[in-house]
């Protein structure tokens, strides 16, 4: 279970988040969307400490960060909490003088201590899992941006999170690739794991999400059921900000 | 002529090989101590404690400042005067030393600083401390951009070991000189001694080159 509670971050005075309070369900599957600028990005960066909040107070699993305490001395709380948060970045960030299993195991050998052989093993089995048996030993400069990102999330997976932290996990893919890379997340979804998904794959989010939340100046407009909240958004802004995107990108559809 | 001259360097060979030895132990020493000191630098210029920062800064604008030459006679000629009198290799292989950190230092700083902030994240995300991102991931991709000054500088080095001649050091420059001060063959003896630096620079460059492929070779596979 993940509790958010009164979340705040500014950058040079303008504020980016303003006090968000957030509870995800252990199983659940949140998709945040928004307009760029709206701090849906700096709110998910904040969950595992990428992004150093002002104030608020931070809870997955048994693991609490405090951010109206000094960080200081608060960082090996955030080092498993960052262990029980596994993120996908926008741009894959793959450790390039690995190979793809090497960047797998790379987190539970080097920061679980769990023996090579187990973490090969554990390794294969999620690289197959994520539809890339066989691609163990190449380096990330010889995969697509699609298996570069499966790899980036098996790698996320290789540390046994509590949740999955997507941050734009489509956004720099070519249009052909984005499939495999969605389908991937679809199917964590369904073994009921527990994620965080900022996007603007808006019928990915509909389709897959439990619940979706619209993000906007730094503040949650509106939330609720998937399916409900894209066909009769209640707010306005939640409106124009669908009718806006919906509408350029229903011709893809 | 040329055979008088040729069996003037043959007839000499011992002592350049001796001074040669001393231009190796000189410039592997004085490499391996710079690396050594430079990195630390390196840390301290990178690091958010200012103190820490600011004496890096002064020592690399120190050390790159003032000439090699004068830094030499510092050490060998001046410290006495304060007490501390060191033998001609010591003080040459401590000014070399302290003179390459500096540089050193500014290349791995620059080469550190060039990983992209993503590799930091990654990193981050799986629950490492700093001390394993830089170990396991920054270090490794920073030495390869490293790579190529750092052979330049092992390579300057070599030839700046020289200047260690005027302070009584007998490596291969200072050996030339005995030797000519006997036979009077100036251009013979330079020129075996330019050749002999040479050598020595062609061959460290051979081993730049072979492992810079090796570092590279990640690149070509798969």
């Amino acid at each position: 279970m993940i509790v958010v509670e009164g979340l705040s971050k500014q950058f040079k005075g303008q504020t980016v988040l303003n006090g968000i309070d957030l509870t995800v369900q252990p199983g659940e599957v949140v998709a945040i969307i928004g307009p760029s600028g709206s701090g849906k990005t700096t709110f998910l960066r904040c969950l595992n400490l990428l992004e150093t909040p002002d104030a608020g107070r931070i809870r997955i699993g048994d693991i609490s960060i405090d951010a109206n305490r000094p960080l200081g001395g608060q960082q090996s709380a955030i080092r498993r909490l960052r262990q029980q948060a596994g993120f996908v970045f926008q741009n894959f960030n793959l450790f390039p003088h690995r190979t793809a299993l090497e960047n797998v195991i790379e987190g539970p050998v080097i920061v679980k201590k769990t023996p090579r052989e187990q973490a090969i093993e554990l390794g294969r089995r999620l690289m197959a899992k994520v539809g890339l048996a066989g691609k163990e030993d190449a380096y990330p400069r010889r995969l697509s941006g699609g298996q570069q990102q499966r790899v980036a999330i098996a790698r996320a997976l290789a540390m046994e999170p509590e949740v999955i932290l997507f941050d734009e996990p489509t956004s720099a893919l070519d249009p052909e690739l984005v499939g495999e890379v969605l389908a991937t997340i679809r199917g964590l979804a369904e073994e009921k794991r527990t994620m965080i998904i900022v996007t603007h794959e808006m019928s990915f989010a509909r389709d897959v999400a439990n619940r979706v939340i619209f993000f906007d100046k730094g503040v949650i407009v509106e939330q609720g059921e998937a399916k409900a909240l894209f066909a009769s958004p209640r707010e306005e802004r939640t409106r124009q900000f669908l009718r806006k995107f919906l509408g350029t990108a229903a011709s893809q559809d | 002529m040329i055979a008088e001259s040729l069996q003037l360097v043959v007839d000499s060979t011992p002592f350049l090989l001796k001074g040669a030895g001393y231009t190796v132990l000189l410039s592997v020493g004085g490499m391996f101590f710079g690396l050594v000191l430079g990195f630390a630098l390196a840390l301290m210029r990178l690091s958010k404690i200012l103190p820490l920062n600011w004496l890096a800064r002064i020592y690399v604008s120190f050390f790159r400042g003032t000439p090699l030459l004068v830094q030499l006679f510092v050490i060998y000629f001046g410290m006495p005067q304060i007490g501390i009198e060191l033998d001609p290799i010591p003080a040459s292989l401590i000014g070399l030393s302290l003179n390459m950190a500096a540089y050193i230092c500014e290349i791995l700083r620059a080469a550190i600083s060039s990983i992209d902030r993503g590799q930091w994240e990654a990193c981050a995300s799986i629950g490492m401390t700093r001390t394993q991102a830089m170990r396991r991931t920054i270090l490794p991709q920073a030495l390869r951009t490293a790579l190529p000054p750092l052979g330049n500088s092992f390579i300057s080095l070599v030839k700046d070991t020289a200047l260690a001649a005027t302070i009584q050091v007998p490596e291969l420059f200072r050996q030339a000189q005995l030797i000519t001060a006997r036979t009077f063959e100036v251009f013979t003896m330079y020129l075996a001694v330019a050749v002999i630096y040479w050598i020595l620079c062609s061959i460290l460059a051979h081993f730049q080159n072979r492992m810079e492929a090796r570092v590279n070779q990640h690149d070509q596979e798969h």
